[in-house]
């Protein structure tokens, strides 16, 4: 399949284009742009007064929780899209069986919902 | 494939590489004369006719900025943060079919750049490395308020993909395709509105797929942190978010990496539910251009929505934004997924699907807008109790 992969070839030009275009950015700026560090000027910024601590401050385990969620319902869309490409071949009984499917995974949000990780508190 | 056909792909590339940088400059002015004037202000008016040279100016500028690196950055990770927020955002456009073909040295020469096969999935992939360009700059900095933006805007754009990707789960079991360019020929055509013979319509997937349209919409604005739901860099609480440390040409990479990011969305939108290049005039003369032109005119379309979104709401508020991602955009994109199901392996009979699809489409516009106001209102209550 000569298109197949010439078609990827294409992609992979855009890749090289683009990573041109940075490594053009990043040459011309380092020749242009001044360059004069000083301690004060390289700490980070916290609204004008000295930074407090490294700047890896703790954060709510809440996100942790979304991100588990992110993954249930990412690897579910995994497998909706190759269903949903041959679907009407297989006729009403996929739809069903993936009604099944999606009933499951819903009753877990809802599960999560009623516990109230979805909660922002 | 001889020498010719490989001067004839770079050339192509090339050619819609810095069109697309082109057209990213005049997008980033437009949106500013829009946003202008919506305040009754005049907006940029000096770079160029009417400021339209505003960005190339800015841009031009931040080369001359020195890129500062704070001694707390972790550094090989805080210089590949920007690469990878502006890079995949390129790769996705190369599957977008922005016109026919125009034959030229004996050759059709497509105006798409590759006709993946796969193309709704490498959209999806591609918008995806964008999240860990924010969370890696955020992290990196070694500061606090880009670390908080950046793990605010992961959680925000990994929660609206989701939803993101069961809008496009619909428009693939509609059409029946993955390949960009099939959907647009899927697209070709004209219906009739509810079956009815007086009132056509061209056949393009944001009438039956209406509310696929509109949950695009919101999680497109969503995952490319732009007004009202640009929480990562909301300046009222984090300073700038992930990217309060970065200057210079790191700068410019995140803010061009963001704009693109928008152009390709706002084109994927154009070419899964507004019929891509098609049209409903295309005079006789010069074939190529007439596709393109309105392929154009649509992408201004829904840039000009992004624009108007952004001009009239206020920031949304971080737990209404999550809860409406989960609680609302979610379960309906399931039920969204499973009603497009149903009507499309309905028996086709004459008249009839026309009916079911439109009486779903509007049932499902019905439920999706009565929900919306809960982006606005959600966990009023508790607030006045506390």
């Amino acid at each position: 399949m000569p298109d197949y992969f010439q078609s990827y070839a294409v992609v992979l030009a855009v890749a090289v284009a683009g990573a041109a275009l940075v490594a053009v950015a990043f040459t011309a700026g380092r020749l242009i742009a001044p360059k004069r560090p000083l301690p004060s000027k390289l700490t980070t910024y916290e609204c004008g007064i000295d930074p407090v601590g490294k700047g890896w401050a703790q954060s709510q385990v809440r996100y942790y929780i979304y991100g588990f969620l992110f993954v249930i319902f990412d690897v579910e869309s995994v497998f909706l899209f190759p269903w949903a490409r041959v679907f009407v071949k297989l006729g009403w009984a996929a739809v069903w069986e993936m009604g099944i499917f999606i009933g499951i995974l819903a009753a877990g949000l809802l599960y999560a919902w009623k516990k109230d990780v979805l909660k922002w508190a | 494939m001889d020498l010719l056909d490989w001067v004839l792909l770079v050339a192509r590339v090339v050619i819609v590489f810095f069109a697309l940088l082109i057209v990213v400059m005049v997008l980033i002015w437009f949106e500013r004369k829009v946003v202008a004037d919506m305040q009754t202000r005049v907006g940029p008016m000096r770079a160029g006719p009417r400021g339209v040279l505003i960005t190339l100016a800015d841009g031009v500028k931040l080369f001359f900025k020195e890129g500062i690196t704070p001694t707390n950055a972790d550094r090989p990770v805080y210089a590949i943060a920007p690469i990878l927020a502006m890079f995949p955002a390129f790769l996705a456009f190369a599957v977008i079919p922005f016109g026919t073909h125009v034959h030229v040295f004996g050759r059709d020469v497509p105006f798409q750049l590759a006709d993946i096969n796969i193309g709704i999935l490498w959209v999806l992939a591609m918008a995806s490395p964008n999240v860990y360009g924010i969370v890696l700059a955020g992290w990196s900095s070694g500061s606090n308020y880009p670390l908080l933006g950046s793990v605010r805007s992961s959680a925000q754009m990994i929660s609206y993909e989701v939803g993101m990707g069961l809008s496009l789960v619909a428009v693939l079991m509609y059409s029946g395709h993955l390949s960009m360019t099939a959907i647009v020929d899927q697209q070709a055509g004209v219906f009739h509105l509810l079956g009815l013979g007086w009132l056509p319509f061209p056949r393009w997937n944001f009438v039956p797929q209406f509310p696929a349209f509109v949950v695009y919409l919101i999680c497109s604005l969503a995952e490319t942190n732009r007004p009202p739901f640009d929480l990562a860099e909301a300046e009222t609480e984090l300073v700038a978010g992930f990217h309060t440390e970065y200057s210079g040409i790191k700068f410019a990479m995140f803010y061009l990496g963001e704009y693109v990011n928008t152009v390709t969305v706002a084109a994927i939108a154009v070419t899964l539910f507004l019929g891509g290049w098609r049209g409903p005039a295309y005079p006789a003369v010069i074939h190529w251009f007439w596709p393109l032109l309105w392929f154009l005119l649509k992408l201004v379309l829904v840039m000009y929505v992004y624009v108007l979104i952004r001009a009239t709401l206020p920031r949304m508020r971080y737990d209404r934004l999550m809860s409406f991602g989960w609680k609302v955009l979610i379960p309906f994109g399931l039920v969204w997924v499973l009603a497009t199901g149903a009507v499309v392996v309905l028996p086709e009979v004459y008249g009839r699907r026309a009916v079911l699809v439109g009486a779903a489409a509007i049932l499902g516009t019905v439920l999706l807008v009565s929900s919306l106001p809960a982006l606005f209102t959600a966990g009023k209550k508790e607030q006045v109790r506390s």
